[in-house]
């Protein structure tokens, strides 16, 4: 008995050994999963913060998986749409989950992308040698955000509508050329059926190409210079005989199978949302996005999706429109900078000094205030604080090669602790 | 042969393909920018749009849609032209210097006819539509407001005759289209010039 079923395992091994091997013979596999899992050796002191790259790949393909679906009975036209998604959600079988899935993967993505990026300001994974893959992660982010704005005009609500009306008019704020510009946006004088088409066209195919492009290429930067980890260490500085990094575990099958418990509690929790809370009350599917558009009519309260909050209160804090949408911009982008700004050469904020702590703190601080000033209404003391916020925001980074150059710092262990 | 300056032949012909080739693809992107543009039908259904203004009670505002926008068409009482003076001191741009509107449109009322407002009700700012709020001295507004528009989105403020309050988001007054009385009780929304 037990010969012949270890005959069937072995000859089995043996057709897939063989299978394995003539795909090597075409195509490097073998040496594809060696160099970016079995072989690819990251810290053994990784923590929590360490999930959210991993968790920032589920939300991608749920979002893929959920978005192919929805464009099977969604109808990109401002005739339509509106009552397509209604359609997807009462008519199409399972449609509401596979539509909530997608609607609240949007907040996932930026919930996790925000602790990822958060994850590289303590630990200071931007640093040399680490640039590039800084650089690329904001690419993905500034890509996140253009295929967040083009979704959501997609279910054609009223917020929907005059969301993109609002940013569109963004571009309309450019001297000389702004109003050409926004209307070639557009393609219309105003947001239209027109619009909705083409923002479709960049949501489904445009944008995720580039998204997953660049989520490739982000991987394969960090796969060349290693992982960083929650001491700041090279791993790589200190390797045993055998040439492998002493304080370096490999990814698969050691990181793969602790993933694997994060992605398990992550999507426990993603399905609470889904089952129990899509709408979050309103802040994952605003209200007045239940009406369909209406061009003659604003939404009482605009304020976009939470995640976009942060720098909309910025852009209202200012009293002038162009310096607004400049300083907005400029808020967005001014993280790329950080490898240049920041001068301290210790990496971890475990070994960091206390100026880089406070700023960080004041930092999160600022991100999380402005991102609730955003939601509200621009009345009372609320402009006010936002302009306090605002400044606070600037001056974490404008200030950083002033706090950061002359940092007392703690001395950094040569091999990682817990 | 002359001493070589290592720019080759080969060279010369590298970078004559490149120019070419870049020329190539920068010729074959016009049709796709350009087809970005507002289309022959967006253009066409972008015409001008007619409303009998005899129909308007004094004090009370139409909307009207033109291009996708809403077109405000305020018929002003006495009392609402008088309350134009009062606010003069509180506004960016009482004059309408920097604003749009054809030239017609820019005298103290903002209008051919003092008593007829034709404003976009498209804020300067981010072109959300403001709210009429001809009340005076609501509670939200505060005790100065004596009638106008108010933008819900950035909280921009505009008197009666669209002009923009300084301190505001807005930077200039509500745009007025064009426009011209077809006779006494009809204008034209969209165009200035033509037959009456």
């Amino acid at each position: 008995m037990a010969t012949r079923e270890q005959d069937v395992f072995d000859s089995l091994g043996r057709g897939l050994n063989s299978l394995v091997g003539w795909i090597d013979a075409r195509f490097p596999l073998t040496k594809l999963i060696k160099e970016h899992a079995t072989e690819y050796y990251a810290a053994k002191n990784f923590n929590l913060w360490y999930g959210f790259g991993v968790l920032a790949l589920v939300v991608l393909v749920i979002q893929l998986v959920t978005g192919i679906f929805l464009t099977m009975n969604y109808k990109p036209s401002a005739e339509d749409a509106f009552a397509s998604v209604e359609y997807i959600m009462r008519d199409v079988d399972w449609g509401w989950l596979i539509r909530y899935m997608h609607s609240t993967g949007a907040s996932a993505f930026f919930i996790v992308v925000y602790l990822h990026m958060f994850r590289g300001l303590m630990y200071g994974s931007y640093k040399k040698p680490r640039e590039l893959v800084w650089l690329i992660g904001m690419a993905i982010y500034l890509c996140l955000m253009a295929e967040a704005f083009f979704g959501y005009l997609l279910p054609w609500g009223n917020m929907s509508y005059w969301g993109a009306q609002v940013i569109v008019s963004l571009f309309g704020a450019i001297p000389v050329i702004g109003d050409g510009l926004a209307e070639w946006i557009r393609g219309d004088y105003y947001i239209s059926d027109i619009t909705l088409n083409r923002f479709f066209a960049f949501h489904v195919i445009a944008v995720p190409l580039m998204l997953v492009l660049l989520v490739v290429v982000h991987i394969m930067a960090l796969h060349e210079v290693g992982s960083l980890n929650p001491d700041g260490i090279e791993i790589k500085e200190h390797k045993g005989p055998d040439g492998k990094p002493l304080d370096g575990v490999p990814f698969h099958p050691y990181h793969t199978s602790k993933d694997l418990v994060i992605i398990v509690v992550f999507l426990i929790a993603f399905a609470a949302v889904v089952f129990f809370a899509p709408e979050m009350g309103g802040y994952f599917l605003e209200h007045a996005n239940f009406e369909p558009a209406d061009p003659l009519k604003t939404p009482e309260h605009i304020a976009p999706v939470w995640y976009f909050t942060p720098f909309y209160a910025i852009l209202r804090a200012v009293p002038d429109k162009l310096l607004g949408v400049i300083l907005m911009g400029l808020a967005v982008l001014l993280p790329t900078l950080l490898p240049w700004l920041d001068r301290c050469r210790v990496k971890s904020i475990r070994y960091r000094g206390w100026t880089y702590k406070v700023a960080l703190a004041v930092f999160a601080i600022s991100f999380l205030a402005l991102g609730y000033l955003g939601l509200q209404p621009a009345t009372g003391i609320y402009p006010t604080l936002a302009r306090v916020f605002t400044v606070l925001y600037f001056a974490f980074f404008l200030l950083m090669p002033f706090y950061t150059r002359n940092e007392k710092t703690k001395p950094v262990p040569a091999r990682v602790t817990k | 042969m002359a001493e070589s300056t290592g720019f080759t032949r080969r060279h010369f012909l590298t970078v004559a393909t490149a120019v070419t080739g870049v020329a190539g693809l920068t010729g074959a992107a016009v049709p796709f920018v350009a087809s970005f543009r507002p289309s022959a039908r967006a253009q066409a259904l972008g015409a001008p749009v007619e409303v009998d203004v005899s129909k308007i009670e004094p004090g009370a505002m139409l909307r009207v849609e033109w291009r996708g926008r809403p077109i405000y068409v305020l018929h002003r009482t006495d009392r609402m032209l008088q309350l134009l003076e009062r606010v003069v001191g509180q506004l960016r741009d009482p004059a309408s210097e920097e604003s749009n509107q054809p030239s017609y449109a820019q005298n103290e009322y903002r209008s051919i006819r003092p008593n007829i407002l034709v404003v976009e009700g498209v804020c300067t700012h981010l072109a959300c539509a403001p709210m009429p709020r001809f009340e005076v001295a609501p509670a939200d507004l505060g005790p100065d407001w004596v009638g106008g528009f108010y933008c819900p989105c950035h909280g921009s403020k505009f008197d009666l005759a669209g002009r923009v309050f300084a301190g505001v988001p807005a930077p200039t007054n509500l745009t007025v289209p064009p426009y011209r009385f077809l006779n006494d009780t009809t204008i034209l929304i969209g165009s200035d010039t033509g037959n009456t």
